[in-house]
């Protein structure tokens, strides 16, 4: 496919909706993208949803493209029918999307409401800048999931990779199995629930219990969205020994740094 | 940022050459300053080395081609000359020739011989390595190089996008491990300390031909396993050795390995099957040369994978 830019850099400035979805009595739309390009999937996608009305839109073929089902504000239900490339289903405020395959990095970034689940593996980057919504993996993660969330509850069946929940301001990251190095480092508040190994803390992160409450969120997400309970789980808290570092005296910065 | 990608056969040969055109083409986003790709073929008896004579965006001066004539026919003496007997030369460029030989003789004064011809670099020697990069993306250099159609069993390429030297030829990766016969590297990353480790293999007699970082780690796994350890230690090693941020790919005649630094800060997607192995900075190069539906993952930090044919 031979894409146009025009002089900003901006792909296909002239690109239409291709109108391609099939409508169903239903009121659901289904469409191939194996033949459109990114632009055109994410226009076919807004005229859908903006235009037509429809809540309930299936994609085949996204071939793992990147930035595709990005920037939809309004609640509907979007399934894909494969796998994603990066910067999948960005900037959302509302949809809940299934995806079948896998995802690459920055799935979900900056989401304000919604839920994503994906049901294999997702690159690194998941859900960075998450302000609201779930996120839910049910395979492996990469590094540096949720970093510098705002909000929302990032979910993994799996495992996640080095510098989990690296500057995490608020919101809850629930990771059924192992942890690389660095979880949570430099975290500003929040909470990181493992249920696995963790190969070490990062900066500032330290270990609490968990309490009624803690349980109760635990138990109710993963049986929302049918995942295992591990054995047993740990929770991990900011240590809030960086808050207000500017007053601590530089030896006592370097303890804690 | 760069793409990098590299593919291994487990059940014979393919047409690697339009393979990792397709791979490195749809990465082209990635990257379009320079492509390279270090395939291997059939391992014969023959030598095989790929040379450049001058850069394509160099300034083209009155006898420029004269020039470079003279330069082609001087790297066939003194090939003759220090015992080499020349099969075929052929050139796709003017600047570039690809040369097969029969030689026994060591290839360090053999290559050091052909580089002090004006403008001369070996890109690649071995029995089955060639290395073939040029400016521009990767169709455009295929079709220069008349890629599509080389079989072979594994390969690897790199689509540039140059931050930290030159837009030329010595600049794109792939980088052979000069002087090691079969051995090359493409790299996404930045090495932090690739000036000591340039100057502590410059020491070891090794030359360098770009004001690339990545040119070193060639060399140094090279050495490694010329000092007796397995690839898959020496990247191992790496780990330790090289500061900055690094996803690399190295092949040898029969192995291709990838390792990730212990950020993770690059990307690679990987995919495994028992005919064969593709990973690649992005999922959609390896669904270039896939055409069914695939699962892949992305390894982890500190991870080193190597594939034996």
């Amino acid at each position: 496919m031979k894409i146009s830019y025009d002089a900003r850099g901006l792909a296909e400035p002239a690109a239409q909706a291709p109108r391609v979805a099939v409508i169903d009595a239903s009121g659901a739309a289904v469409f191939d993208a194996a033949e459109l390009t990114t632009r055109q999937i994410n226009l076919e996608l807004r005229r859908l949803v903006y235009h037509e009305g429809v809540t309930d839109v299936t994609m085949r073929n996204p071939g793992a493209r990147h930035s595709l089902a990005v920037g939809i504000l309004a609640r509907c239900r979007i399934t894909i029918e494969g796998s994603l490339g990066y910067f999948g289903c960005g900037l959302i405020d509302g949809p809940e999307i299934h995806i079948t395959g896998r995802v690459g990095w920055s799935v979900a970034e900056n989401m304000m409401s919604g839920v994503v689940v994906i049901d294999k593996n997702a690159g690194s980057l998941t859900g960075a800048a998450l302000r609201g919504g779930d996120v839910v993996v049910r395979g492996d993660v990469g590094a540096r999931s949720g970093i510098d969330q705002k909000g929302g509850t990032i979910i993994v069946g799996g495992n996640a990779g080095t510098m989990t929940g690296f500057m995490l301001q608020r919101g809850r990251q629930v990771i059924c199995g192992n942890v690389g190095g660095g979880l949570g480092d430099s975290m500003y508040d929040g909470a990181i629930y493992v249920g696995g190994k963790v190969t070490s803390l990062g900066v500032d992160c330290v270990e609490a219990g968990l309490d009624a409450a803690d349980d109760e969120f635990l138990a109710r997400k993963l049986r929302i969205y049918g995942i295992e309970a591990p054995a047993a789980w740990r929770k991990f808290v900011c240590g809030r020994k960086l808050w207000n570092y500017d007053n601590l005296e530089p030896a006592e910065r370097k303890l804690v740094l | 940022m760069c793409g990098i990608a590299g593919i291994i056969h487990r059940d014979g040969p393919g047409d690697i050459g339009a393979e990792m055109t397709r791979m490195l083409q749809s990465m082209k986003h990635r990257g379009p300053d320079s492509s390279g790709f270090a395939l291997y073929g059939p391992p014969g008896d023959l030598l095989v080395m790929r040379i450049k004579l001058a850069d394509p965006n160099e300034a083209r001066g009155f006898g420029w081609s004269e020039r470079l004539e003279r330069h082609r026919n001087e790297v066939e003496h003194r090939l003759a000359k220090i015992g080499a007997m020349v099969d075929v030369m052929h050139g796709d460029q003017e600047y570039a020739y690809r040369v097969t030989f029969r030689y026994s003789g060591e290839l360090k004064p053999l290559a050091d011989y052909m580089e002090d011809v004006p403008g001369c670099e070996v890109l690649s020697l071995g029995h089955s390595l060639e290395i073939v990069k040029d400016l521009n993306d990767a169709e455009s250099v295929a079709e220069r190089y008349r890629l599509p159609g080389f079989t072979g069993t594994h390969a690897i390429g790199h689509v540039r996008m140059a931050t930290e030297s030159d837009v030329d030829i010595s600049g794109a990766h792939p980088y052979w491990a000069y002087p090691f016969s079969d051995i090359a590297v493409v790299h996404n990353g930045q090495l932090t300390n690739y000036h000591m480790w340039r100057r502590r293999l410059e020491r070891s007699g090794h030359r360098f031909q770009s004001e690339c970082d990545s040119e070193i780690i060639a060399v140094y796994l090279a050495q490694k396993m010329d000092g007796g350890l397995s690839l898959e230690t020496a990247m191992k090693q790496s780990l330790d050795e090289l500061d900055g941020v690094f996803t690399y790919l190295v092949v040898t005649a029969d192995s291709l390995g990838v390792a990730k630094d212990e950020m993770a800060a690059k990307p690679l997607v990987l995919y495994e099957s028992p005919e064969l192995v593709a990973l690649a900075s992005e999922e959609v190069a390896i669904r270039a040369v896939i055409g069914h539906e695939i699962d892949t993952y992305d390894p982890y930090e500190r991870e080193v994978l190597v594939w034996h044919l």
